[in-house]
């Protein structure tokens, strides 16, 4: 992997795996997809190869968002829904920080919906984690916005009623700039994509398909499973033909409008009817389509599905503040107090 | 027609500018304000507006109004009762007849009484024909006739000669209170700048105006309020907003911590955060966030960053602050909430102001949720009060709430404008780089304030967050002893800064027949009901609190010395609430009045007359 270019100051050290071990208990259930992300962060962060002390994960409520205490690194394990207000807070004070958010599908698109939508939009570097087990875990087995229609949970016994959201449709219907989803079991897949969110400046959203063994166990196999995870994955590289398939036979054209299925072989298509992928296409329409992709028709895109350059919050605070440094008349505070109207009393 | 020559000296006088909101009253008060100010009067201002920003013309509901309180001695109040009002229609004098006494002038604009215009103010017949204003003295001018005349070579459109109507007004005004146009003039020349013909216009209507002034038989005198005795130096008229913007700034630059607001805009709080955006070039990082949630949650993350963390705001918002000002609380990081109060419940009135947040703010939270809260005092004491509120906040790491309220936010005062290098130090407690007995909860002896690990920093790595955490180390800790202890030790951290704080002061007798107890906004008109009872010889004292939570520690032993206390507070009763759990040994009595407007001295005195009495 290459090195990130950006102003975060890089370790003059190796960094290993060792040097984000926290000394707290892991207390997440055994067989928890939570492992696999833990494990790719751990990965990955040596590789990034910032200053150790450069790294701060902020989280919200729920079982995702006990992730910080599981890293050594300066945490701040927040309240439900609000770690992207957090996080956000963060980056804007110090943007020499690399900042990640650890936080679940109802933590993210319930009680902090609004929090998501306006960071996405505001394009703030934050690189998120989204933990996405489409139930309600700390609390016992509730639906969640990403739960199917007619999921039956605890609160649902007749199944549910709600149409769920599809993670990437929000993000770009926000106007996000990236996009990646991985399942829990490929944690290579999950390492590069993160990764690749490091390197993306502005706000990276991870979802992450991830097993709840205990309230909504195996809701992911379908797609995720060895058996069905040939046929019902497509893995986006940047650059590269869209196909899948166990002998990668299987690929995506476009027919008019509309994303299609076909083989290579069959019916005269050749590899040239299949779309590369361009995650930095600045116009969302086709990453759309691919992020909206499910089976039984599609396969479900995985990878870094939109990866595209737009200015940074971040940055263009850190702008203002230089140009109105160098063009302000009011530099101290002493200025500002004696600015405008005043008048002396003798 | 001959000058009006007969010149009558004032102490002090109040006037108030009112008309549709739209028509320019703000800015003819404010004009009005800075004319006395560099004239050397003190004063203090109100603006009055309505909760719409254009209701429809010519109704009560659209009255804006600006009221002026100056004089040649220290100004405590903007007035209860005016000496003078300019009403530019009929419904903004009728619903300023209530803030009038006998003989009070009436500056008013008779071509504005037209039928539609009294059908919708709510008037039967035109007051000014019909004999029910005749006990107070009317100066009633056709404004628009009169401005035509001044500008007829001008060639300025009906619609513009229309809209200034509060110059002419404003003319009127300094004529009769002995006010030169100078700061006029030259306001408006920088203002219209490119526009030189709208300057020309504007301040040949000012000049029609105070010509009128000049000449009118309706004016029996006119009158001359003399410069105040004032402390050398450099002052500016400040609202009570700006004043805390720049007491906050302040505070950065002292602490050496970079400043971080974030905040969402409300009713009467929004000019805190409309201020602070403008100084980026002293740093000021300003975060307008999707709600209020958003606001102080972005605020947190920057001070655990190390920033001096602000957000702002007004009762309904800091009800959506709750769960996570406890967040602060149990995470013991500095967090700046200002709460301009406004009238409640929910919506309220959001445009007038109350004292009735003080619960919310004391207790409004789940847990036992120790904090300091402050409350200011003045307009200009919004700079000092807000300063010392990031003080106290950074050096005991913890949150803070300072109350101000809407009268003072948006009212304004006279500031003697003070060098930062006289203002306190603030040393905030970092923890040093790589400090091997570094523990995110160790506690300084003295103030139990943790250390301050910022983020970036060799060797500091550590976790926090909304679970209990166990003393020291930090870790998340469910142990029940250490719980209880992480309560004591929140609570008693906030308790010593009763040990940092100014004891509390008392105006008047030390010891008597009566403590007047008061806290916030209503320090001025209190102060004046007590200087009036010191007049009349009667044995009061006055303690304003501005630190409620924790209390100066010589409270209770002032208390002892006085036969009776009442506590005066514009809500039912909430700080003489507080002060019976606190000090419950004590008998208190209560002026209470919860109309979200001020209290008037009378009011307070009937009071004050009742218990002494007894």
């Amino acid at each position: 992997m290459e090195q990130i270019l950006n102003t975060i100051e890089r370790s003059n050290v190796e960094l290993t795996k060792e040097d984000f071990v926290s000394d707290q208990m892991v207390k997440w259930c055994a067989g928890c997809g939570a492992h696999a992300i833990l494990a790719a962060v751990a990965n990955v962060f040596p590789k990034i190869g910032y200053k150790k002390e450069n790294f701060m994960l902020v989280s919200g409520i729920g079982c995702s968002s006990r992730f910080p205490y599981y890293v050594n690194t300066y945490g701040f394990h927040g309240i439900h829904g609000r770690a992207y207000a957090i996080a956000s807070g963060v980056k804007i004070s110090n943007p020499k920080l690399s900042v990640w958010v650890a936080t679940g599908d109802g933590d993210s698109m319930a009680i902090g919906g609004n929090h998501m939508i306006h960071t996405i939009r505001r394009n703030i570097d934050l690189n998120v984690i989204l933990f996405n087990n489409m139930i309600y875990g700390l609390t016992k087995g509730q639906y969640s916005p990403t739960s199917p229609m007619g999921s039956v949970t605890k609160t649902s016994p007749q199944g549910t009623i709600e149409h769920p959201f599809n993670a990437g449709e929000l993000v770009m219907g926000a106007q996000g700039t990236f996009f990646a989803r991985v399942p829990d079991n490929n944690i290579k897949l999950m390492t590069e994509v993160m990764f690749e969110s490091a390197r993306h400046d502005g706000t990276s959203i991870i979802e992450v398909l991830q097993n709840c063994i205990i309230y909504n166990d195996k809701v992911h196999a379908p797609i995720t499973s060895k058996d069905t995870r040939e046929d019902n994955q497509l893995v986006l590289r940047n650059g590269e033909k869209m196909l899948f398939g166990a002998d990668h036979k299987k690929g995506l054209r476009l027919n008019g409008t509309r994303l299609e299925v076909v083989t290579i072989g069959e019916n005269g298509i050749t590899e040239d009817d299949i779309l590369v992928h361009d995650q930095y296409q600045q116009d969302p329409g086709l990453q759309l389509m691919l992020a909206k992709m499910a089976p039984p028709l599609f396969p479900v895109a995985m990878g870094v599905i939109r990866s595209a350059m737009y200015p940074t919050y971040d940055d263009m605070v850190e702008d203002q503040i230089t140009y109105a440094k160098a063009n302000s008349k009011i530099l101290t505070v002493n200025d500002l107090l004696n600015s405008g109207d005043t008048f002396e009393v003798k | 027609m001959s000058e009006v020559k007969n010149v009558v000296e004032l102490e002090d006088a109040v006037i108030k500018f009112v008309g549709d909101s739209g028509d320019g009253m703000q800015l003819s008060g404010t004009l009005f304000a800075d004319t006395a100010a560099y004239d050397g009067n003190d004063l203090t201002t109100f603006p009055d507006y309505p909760a719409e920003i254009r209701a429809p013309q010519n109704t009560v509901a659209g009255v804006s109004g600006f009221q002026i309180h100056f004089g040649s001695k220290k100004i405590l109040t903007f007035g209860d009762i005016c000496d003078t009002i300019v009403a530019l229609n009929p419904a903004s004098l009728r619903a300023n007849l209530k803030w009038t006494k006998k003989d009070t002038i009436i500056i008013t604009d008779s071509e504005a009484y037209d039928d539609s215009a009294l059908e919708k103010s709510g008037y039967k017949s035109n007051p000014l024909t019909d004999g029910s204003l005749k006990e107070f003295k009317i100066i009633s001018a056709p404004f628009t006739t009169l401005i035509k005349e001044a500008i007829s070579d001008l060639n300025i459109d009906n619609k513009t000669t229309l809209k200034s109507r509060n110059m002419f007004a404003l003319g009127i005004a300094f004529k009769l209170y002995g006010k030169n146009l100078d700061h006029t003039f030259h306001y408006l020349e920088k203002k219209f700048a490119t526009r030189p013909q709208i300057v020309e216009m504007n301040k040949r209507v000012v000049k029609a105006g105070f010509d009128y002034a000049a000449i009118n038989p309706q004016l029996e005198c006119l009158y001359n309020v003399p410069s105040a005795s004032m402390e050398k130096g450099r002052y500016r008229n400040i609202t009570g907003n700006v004043a805390a913007a720049w007491g906050l700034i302040a505070a950065g630059e002292k602490s050496e911590r970079p400043l971080f607001l974030g905040s969402y805009p409300i009713t009467p709080a929004t000019e805190i955060l409309m201020e602070i955006v403008k100084y980026k070039s002293l740093g000021a990082k300003v975060f307008q966030a999707e709600d209020e949630i958003a606001g102080i949650c972005s605020a947190i993350g920057a001070s655990f960053t190390g920033s001096l963390a602000l957000t702002t705001t007004s009762g309904p918002g800091l009800s959506l602050k709750s769960e996570a000002i406890g967040l602060a609380v149990i995470t013991e990081l500095p967090l700046v909430i200002v709460n301009v109060q406004r009238g409640g419940p929910s919506t309220g009135l959001p445009t007038k102001s109350e004292q009735s947040d003080l619960y919310q703010a004391l207790y409004g939270r789940n847990g036992e949720c120790p904090l300091i809260v402050m409350a200011a005092s003045s307009s200009a004491d919004c700079f000092y009060s807000a300063f010392e509120a990031a003080k106290l906040s950074i050096e005991h790491m913890t949150p803070v709430i300072l109350l101000t309220d809407g009268s003072l936010g948006n009212g304004s005062e006279l500031f003697r404008i003070p060098d930062t290098k006289d203002l306190p130090k603030i040393v905030a407690p970092l923890a040093k780089a790589n400090d091997p007995n570094y523990k995110p909860y160790n506690r300084d002896e003295k103030t139990l304030a943790r250390p301050w690990a910022i983020p970036g920093t060799e060797g500091l790595r550590h976790r926090v967050g909304g679970l209990e955490k166990e003393n020291g180390i930090g870790t998340v800790s469910m142990d029940p002893i250490n719980h209880e202890l992480m309560v004591g030790l929140r609570a008693e951290k906030v308790q010593r800064v009763a040990n940092y704080i100014d004891p509390q002061e008392v105006f008047g007798d030390t010891e008597g027949d009566l403590l007047i107890v008061s806290w916030g906004g209503t320090k001025g008109v209190i102060r004046d009901s007590v200087i009036e009872m010191k007049k009349e010889g009667y044995k009061v004292g006055h303690a304003h609190f501005k630190h409620i939570m924790p209390l100066p520690k010589n409270t209770e032993e002032i208390f002892g010395k006085y036969k009776k206390i009442i506590v005066c507070e514009l809500n039912s009763g909430q700080f003489v609430g507080y002060l019976r759990i606190t000090f419950p040994d004590f008998k208190y009595h209560q002026a209470n009045k919860v109309q979200s407007l001020p209290f008037m001295i009378h009011e307070l005195k009937d009071k004050y007359y009742k218990l002494l009495e007894k």
